[in-house]
């Protein structure tokens, strides 16, 4: 944080005053043509060495990221490995049209707002209310071993969780089916059958990344004033009051923003373990934008069509994050970036 | 802040019962990796048969014996340090220099090329032009490749920048009275000043090295080239369909669940092992680089 007398419309004073001073020193000179151009030398020669630094990480930008963007332009072509992107002959809306009547399609955008939908309603509040909790222990080292506990699966590669799921869900060697016998009931085979899909996805999420979530909600709460606290007890409040009354009030601008950028990230499901998880059984429930593309794309070799696909999730996001931008601005003073 | 002794009868029940809740939870985390860790050690038989609930039956090393009599789980282990140290390296290489330049003030267009950096977190091309753009630069099946494309994001170039931007000048001056150039400040001020924020970048970069899977499984044909998590993929999936594995483990202790289950400890032990010591640095780092002011 910087201290904000200092700077001018986020540049520091300084560089504002060199400015200023240049500027009126130029403009009491009687031009010389070429001395632009001197000037810009002069400062390529003396600050070489920063643009150095900066090359590599730009050329790695354009190479990596900017050129896919160009090649984007095969959502709008009839591309052919051949032909490469340039070469390919341009055929407009067409890929788009065959996008919003194909009902695989479809049904991945419906997957991906059904699955962040209960991502946000039930993914979103558990960091929160395990942070709250974490709030009211009091016990030092029990605190501290379970908040260690919490955070690890967020560490864990989607891979082993995967299959982890598979293990314990499995119908005959799985504990969770070990547990339903023990009751009476029948097996269920929970990674075939498309109702089970999404809870065990948004369960799975919750499990692995509730603790890890909490972190930010706790550092929250460390922020808030004590000496509300100390009134509070004063006036004779209760926990519960105190944690009602206090501390939510207080954190919740930092709710609002990380529910800004959830809303910003709806078309974001995590694909990846979508992928390790789903099979054809279950992709009525399952299939979602991201692993749509990958099979049309990357399995049967439709780029172009998935390339399309893929520009209309991204255009969405696009749209979305800048909203939640905007809107977090208005909330709070605080951009995210 | 508070005090035990203070709280009234509702509040310490009130702690005790959320004590309790977090112990569940947190217990609930715990039990999966027990359970994983109690199947690897189990028999085949037991497994199969769903009777391992919280400790190992029949006792047997069948499954790691397995695991660990196969060269390509020795080949995969050690392309994932591999790709864990060398990206890692690869990315400190390029966003320490890079973040420096787009913090500095002199820096012209820098508000040009902060804005092309960010950019790339809102909107990227997608996955089929990514791979495309990989084929066409020759990257396919090459550990090279897997290294440099996804050595640098945006996120944490934007977050050392900032960290940067913080460092006061007047450390940066005494240096310049040294006669100090860019690189000479960047190594010898900013790098020792930053070490929180280039620790949690670290960490970063390696957590997302060793945990890396999707594009290692659409860019790498090769078998000596696969990560860990790849090779682990290949056996979940195929295991339970291969017939010929399932004759051989009625002799040998073994199942598919118990294989799998032994893969995801061995894979997993790296990462408990450095936990407790990263632990610090992610808790610090995961703020840094959240809401920024």
């Amino acid at each position: 944080m910087s201290d904000r007398n200092s700077d001018v419309g986020g540049i520091p004073i300084e560089e504002v005053v060199v400015e200023a001073q240049e500027a009126l020193r130029d403009r009491s000179q009687t031009r010389v043509p070429d001395k632009n151009w001197v000037k810009v030398l002069d400062h390529f020669k003396r600050e070489w060495q920063i643009y150095a630094m900066l090359l590599p990480t730009l050329i790695w930008f354009v190479v990596f990221l900017y050129k896919p963007m160009y090649g984007l332009q095969i959502a709008f072509k009839d591309y052919s490995i051949f032909r490469g992107v340039a070469g390919s002959p341009w055929i407009g809306w067409e890929h788009f049209e065959t996008l919003f009547t194909n009902d695989q399609f479809l049904r991945a955008v419906r997957n991906t707002i059904y699955i962040s939908a209960l991502n946000l309603l039930f993914g979103f509040p558990a960091p929160i209310i395990l942070a709250l909790m974490f709030n009211e222990v009091m016990h030092a080292t029990y605190k501290r071993t379970a908040q260690t506990i919490v955070y690890l699966p967020h560490f864990i590669s989607s891979v082993i969780i995967a299959g982890i799921v598979i293990t314990a869900f499995s119908p005959s060697a799985g504990i969770v089916n070990t547990f339903i016998s023990w009751l009476g009931f029948e097996p269920i085979y929970f990674l075939t059958q498309p109702e089970w899909f999404r809870p065990i996805f948004v369960g799975t999420g919750i499990w692995q990344e509730a603790g890890f979530g909490s972190i930010v909600f706790l550092a929250a709460i460390a922020g808030v004033n004590p000496s509300l606290y100390e009134s509070a007890v004063v006036d004779g409040a209760n926990r519960w009051q105190m944690m009602w009354k206090i501390t939510i009030p207080s954190i919740l601008p930092t709710i609002l923003i990380m529910l800004i950028i959830r809303i910003g990230n709806v078309m974001e499901v995590s694909f990846e373990l979508v992928i390790l998880l789903y099979q054809p059984s279950t992709y009525e429930t399952a299939d979602v934008v991201n692993t749509w593309v990958y099979r049309q794309g990357l399995q049967s070799g439709q780029y172009d069509l998935a390339a399309a696909a893929g520009l209309f999730n991204a255009v969405v996001a696009f749209v979305l994050v800048m909203t939640a931008n905007t809107l977090s601005r208005r909330f709070s003073r605080t951009s995210l970036w | 802040m508070m005090n035990w002794n203070l709280y009234s009868r509702g509040d310490k029940i009130f702690a005790i019962v959320v004590s309790i809740l977090i112990g569940m939870f947190t217990i609930a985390t715990l039990y999966p990796f027990i359970y994983i860790a109690a199947v690897s050690f189990s028999s085949g038989f037991a497994a199969q048969a769903g009777k391992v609930v919280l400790t190992p039956i029949n006792f047997t090393l069948e499954a790691y014996g397995y695991i660990l009599k196969d060269p390509q789980f020795w080949i995969s282990y050690r392309n994932t340090f591999i790709y864990t140290i060398g990206g890692t390296l690869m990315s400190l290489a390029f966003i320490i220099p890079g973040a420096y330049a787009l913090s500095r003030p002199q820096l012209k267009g820098r508000r040009f090329f902060n804005l092309f950096v960010a950019f790339t977190m809102w909107f990227n091309a997608g996955l089929i032009p990514f791979f495309l753009n990989m084929r066409d630069l020759g990257l396919l099946d090459s550990m090279f490749g897997i290294i440099l494309a996804f050595a640098v994001n945006a996120f944490n170039i934007i977050l050392l920048r900032n960290f940067f931007e913080a460092i006061p000048q007047s450390f940066e001056e005494a240096a310049r009275m040294d006669g100090a150039n860019d690189f000479q400040v960047l190594w010898k001020v900013f790098v020792p000043l930053s070490k929180p924020a280039i620790a949690t970048i670290t960490l970063f970069c390696i957590v997302s090295r060793w945990n890396g899977f999707f594009w290692a499984m659409v860019l790498l044909q090769s078998e000596e080239k696969i990560p860990l998590q790849v090779f682990l993929r290949h056996t979940i999936s195929n295991l339970s369909d291969d017939d010929e594995f399932a004759i051989v483990q009625t002799a040998a202790g073994f199942s598919a669940e118990t294989v799998t289950a032994a893969i995801i400890v061995c894979s997993i032990i790296p990462v408990l092992i450095v936990y407790p010591f990263i632990q610090k640095y992610f808790e610090k780092g995961i703020l840094l680089g959240g809401v920024k002011e």
